[in-house]
């Protein structure tokens, strides 16, 4: 449909005032808001992923994309939320006590949101008994933890231990992510998941989401 | 010598190619217009909110053994430990830009302009590793003969974390501002700190064939060597 093709095309130039305008458009139309969502919005977010990850924008362009699809996803909303239209689910994110380092965990999150997930951020200095709680009462499928300190990457494996002692591993999926953090330390500690960087995240929250 | 700088913003402020080479984009590839325009906005407000401010001071390589040694947790061997011993001179140093500007990239995220935060975020690390960079460029002055400054700091080169803590006792950065939580985080977040070593081009080579360079996400020391030795030619023979 050219009018959620024009979404797309101008949510993948950053133009937010565009997007917002034709987004009313297509509510005006009556083009149902999940299908303005998905072929219009996140259709346009999974090409500037594709051209991120194969470095022919920047993180940068992507910001100003999100910014646009956030412009438009302002416009969904309250359609979405009357025509009950479910998200690609549910993650609880944070960075671990002790660290106040937020940017990659705020990246993460406005990609995850920009994929379609509803996202709860517990912001930075997150006790791990807070990740757990929330994601226990949110019903959330996943926990992504960020550090970016050696002496601070402890707290992710202690939200692991207590996902255990609750019988809630399995259930909720951890991920983790930051400087210092390797696929080696997320297998180590029992994470279901490692980030790479804020778009590899986003692909490995939508597989464990998924399982 | 234990000094506090105070150096002018310009003087640290990136240029936009900088600040963009640091987030990984290639020199040959020229920003977007509004990528431009949002950039250039973050390098005016880094203008209006930096207070850069540094503190130096010196301390005799004796005494350093014990501020290196830290807790007992750095790797074995580093580029530091071998260096350092060799050094004419050693100032301890911190450096910070102030709070300001991190308070307004938490109110860029939380208002949605997280693509000028996001920007903003960048412009202030390349800010204030430039005014780590021009603080040992002062410095020059104060490197014996023939020996030029580099600097290291602790979570680099094989310099635990937890030496911090050691480094913060004795040089009491808190003095510019500069605080230490329990778990080694400097706050302001943008600050840096370590020690400068004055020492000949050859003792600052190393290689990086360390365990720790595996998982290293920096990755600039070569780079840094080389500029010390642009600094003193006469001593790649």
């Amino acid at each position: 449909m050219e009018l959620l093709n024009q979404i797309a095309t101008s949510l993948q130039e950053g133009d937010e005032v565009r997007v917002a305008e034709l987004t009313r458009q297509a509510v005006a139309t009556k083009i149902p808001a999940k299908q303005t969502l998905d072929d219009g919005l996140i259709a346009g977010m999974n090409v500037v992923g594709r051209l991120f990850r194969d470095h022919e924008i920047f993180l940068p362009d992507v910001l100003l994309a999100a910014r646009a699809m956030y412009a438009g996803l302002d416009v969904l909303r309250p359609l979405l939320a009357s025509e009950k239209v479910p998200t690609q689910g549910k993650v609880v994110i944070g960075t671990i006590q002790g660290d106040l380092h937020d940017i990659g965990k705020n990246l993460v999150g406005i990609m995850l949101r920009g994929a379609g997930f509803d996202v709860i951020d517990l912001g930075n200095d997150v006790a791990p008994e807070k990740f757990v709680e929330t994601a226990t009462r949110e019903n959330a499928q996943v926990i992504g933890m960020s550090a970016l300190l050696t002496t601070t990457m402890t707290g992710m494996q202690r939200v692991v231990e207590l996902l255990d002692a609750k019988g809630q591993r399995g259930r909720i999926k951890t991920i983790i992510g930051g400087a210092p953090v390797t696929a080696e330390y997320a297998r180590e500690i029992g994470a279901d998941g490692f980030g790479f960087d804020a778009a590899s995240a986003v692909e490995r929250v939508k597989e464990l989401a998924a399982q | 010598m234990r000094e506090i700088v105070r150096i002018p913003v310009e003087e640290c402020l990136p240029t936009a190619a900088e600040t963009l080479a640091a987030q990984g984009v290639p020199a040959d590839r020229a920003p977007t217009e509004p990528v431009a325009e949002t950039l250039r906005e973050a390098l005016d407000r880094f203008r209006e909110l930096a207070a850069p401010v540094a503190i130096v001071s010196d301390v005799a390589a004796t005494e350093f053994v014990a501020v290196y040694r830290g807790e007992g947790r750095n790797a074995h061997p580093s580029p530091l430990a071998d260096i350092f011993p060799k050094a004419g001179r050693l100032l301890m140093f911190a450096v910070t830009i102030g709070g300001r500007v991190g308070d307004a990239i938490s109110q860029l995220f939380a208002a949605g302009r997280f693509d000028l935060g996001y920007l903003l975020d960048a412009v202030a690390s390349s800010g204030t590793d430039g005014l780590a960079q021009r603080l040992q460029e002062n410095c020059a002055g104060h490197a014996p003969a023939g020996t030029v400054f580099l600097r290291y700091s602790p979570g680099y080169c094989g310099w635990d974390i937890t030496g911090q803590r050691r480094l913060f006792a004795a040089l009491r950065p808190e003095e510019i501002g500069i605080t230490l939580r329990e778990s080694c985080l400097m706050e302001p977040l943008k600050s840096v700190s370590g020690v400068m070593v004055a020492a000949r081009a050859e003792d600052h080579r190393f290689d990086n064939s360390y365990p720790f360079c595996t998982e290293c996400a920096t990755r600039n020391c070569r780079d840094r060597i080389a500029a010390v030795e642009l600094l003193a030619p006469t001593e790649r023979k």
